[in-house]
């Protein structure tokens, strides 16, 4: 019972993660914004709805499979929103008008800018 | 009531798409009438008093309002359309047989026959591999060889532009800050950065994937998946492999003469073990393929190599598309 509990105190931590990132995609105006939440979407809700589910299953090879899921989602994710904000960085026109962009590759970069 | 519920509704839309806070009596100004296109001439410039004849007039006519109608009849038409089709699809939907009732049209003897006897009649544990791969091999080969041509098609295709671009041309390039920009000559490589972090998850992930992938390929005839998904996979390292490290490293091992020849001899073998199943089966010869024990890793006659040829294939088929596409070679 009491596992029923922590299990399903997770999972809605998990959908409350998951429902306020969705509703910043639509909130937030810019798109490093947007890939800032989104990657919250998949890192943290899952993490939290999957251990809810882990948390119900017991110790058995389905939690297992969880657990790997979980390794791939942490391992990935971030890497697929730090390559979509890069490619934003890289292919914007004007990049400084959305943030502070300090390319730490060029030596000035007051001058360069 | 209603007026307060409209008030938090679009209090709450506006929070959600990020306006910002509306004014009480919000005048929306009225748009300015469009510029009229008036392209028409008079037509007789010496005669003063010219009346419009029933032609010009009509074109006129249709140049004010020409496009206004055209959107309202498209829009119209498009909705009357959608919902024929819908109409037509949910009535095909309430005539459907009850799911999985016995006595459907799709259940007849051939399934009874896939079920009952495929196990023992292919070796296959996996009934769908069985049934692609034994009964139906040569819908799937015919699936393998439409892969192997499209590939090659856009091979030459592309090699052909790449091999016939002038000295003088421009071509798309890519300067050190990622910017665009045309020159002379063919394409230099593009520069590209490495990626650190990139780089860390490929080299944690590769391993993982190929494996996952020959996995997949291999126990094609004992679980689910086979020579088209488990090559998928194999390709998506490929991919990985190429965006992380660049595809000079990817060309090392993989390249355009590694793909012909992985794929033509994958095809021939294809073609030629399933040409000696079915000349023995069409003859009623004895074949000298065993079928094995069903579940052991070594079952299933021919299955397990024609999902590896499938697999080799469409592992190359995939990653050609991506490196052809981005790179123009391959």
């Amino acid at each position: 019972m009491i596992r029923v509990i922590i299990a399903g105190m997770l999972m809605l931590a998990g959908l409350f993660v998951l429902g306020i990132a969705t509703i910043g995609i639509f909130r937030f105006s810019t798109m490093l914004n947007r890939i800032h939440v989104a990657a919250k979407c998949d890192t943290l809700g899952a993490l939290l709805m999957l251990s809810g589910l882990i948390i119900l299953s017991g110790w058995n090879v389905f939690s297992l499979k969880l657990l790997l899921v979980i390794i791939f989602l942490w391992l990935c994710n971030p890497a697929a929103s730090h390559l979509v904000a890069r490619a934003e960085v890289k292919t914007h026109p004007d990049i400084n008008s959305i943030c502070d962009y300090i390319d730490l590759t060029k030596e000035n970069n007051n001058d360069s800018n | 009531m209603n007026e307060e519920i409209k008030a938090i509704w679009r209090s709450l839309f506006d929070w959600v798409m990020g306006n910002g806070p509306r004014p009480e009596n919000e005048v929306i100004p009225p748009e300015p009438p469009p510029d009229l296109p008036f392209t028409l001439k008079p037509k007789d410039k010496y005669s003063r008093f010219h009346e419009a004849t029933l032609r010009e007039r009509y074109n006129q006519w249709l140049e004010l309002h020409g496009l206004h109608i055209f959107s309202i009849v498209y829009s119209g038409l498009s909705v009357l359309t959608c919902v024929v089709i819908v109409s037509l699809l949910l009535a095909t939907v309430a005539e459907l047989p009850p799911f999985g009732h016995e006595r459907n049209p799709a259940n007849n003897e051939v399934i009874r026959r896939y079920v009952e006897h495929g196990g023992h009649e292919t070796g296959a544990q996996n009934i769908v591999a069985g049934l692609i791969l034994d009964y139906r091999a040569f819908d799937t080969f015919g699936e393998s060889a439409v892969l192997f041509t499209a590939a090659v098609s856009v091979l030459m295709i592309l090699g052909a532009s790449r091999r016939n671009k002038q000295d003088n041309e421009l071509s798309p390039n890519i300067n050190e800050d990622g910017k665009n920009f045309l020159q002379r000559g063919p394409p230099i490589k593009t520069f590209r950065k490495d990626d650190a972090i990139l780089r860390g998850v490929a080299t944690l992930s590769i391993p993982v994937i190929l494996m996952m992938g020959c996995v997949v390929v291999i126990n094609g005839h004992l679980s689910p998946g086979g020579g088209f998904s488990g090559g998928a996979i194999l390709s998506t390292a490929l991919i990985l492999a190429a965006n992380a490290y660049g595809f000079e490293r990817v060309h090392e091992f993989f390249n355009e003469r590694t793909f012909i020849v992985s794929s033509s001899t994958a095809l021939m073998i294809y073609a030629m073990s399933k040409g000696y199943s079915f000349f023995t089966g069409a003859n009623h010869l004895h074949s000298i393929i065993p079928k094995g024990t069903i579940g052991n890793i070594l079952s299933g006659g021919l299955i397990l190599p024609l999902n590896i040829c499938v697999g080799l294939i469409v592992a190359g088929t995939l990653y050609g598309f991506y490196a052809l596409f981005s790179e123009g070679d391959m």
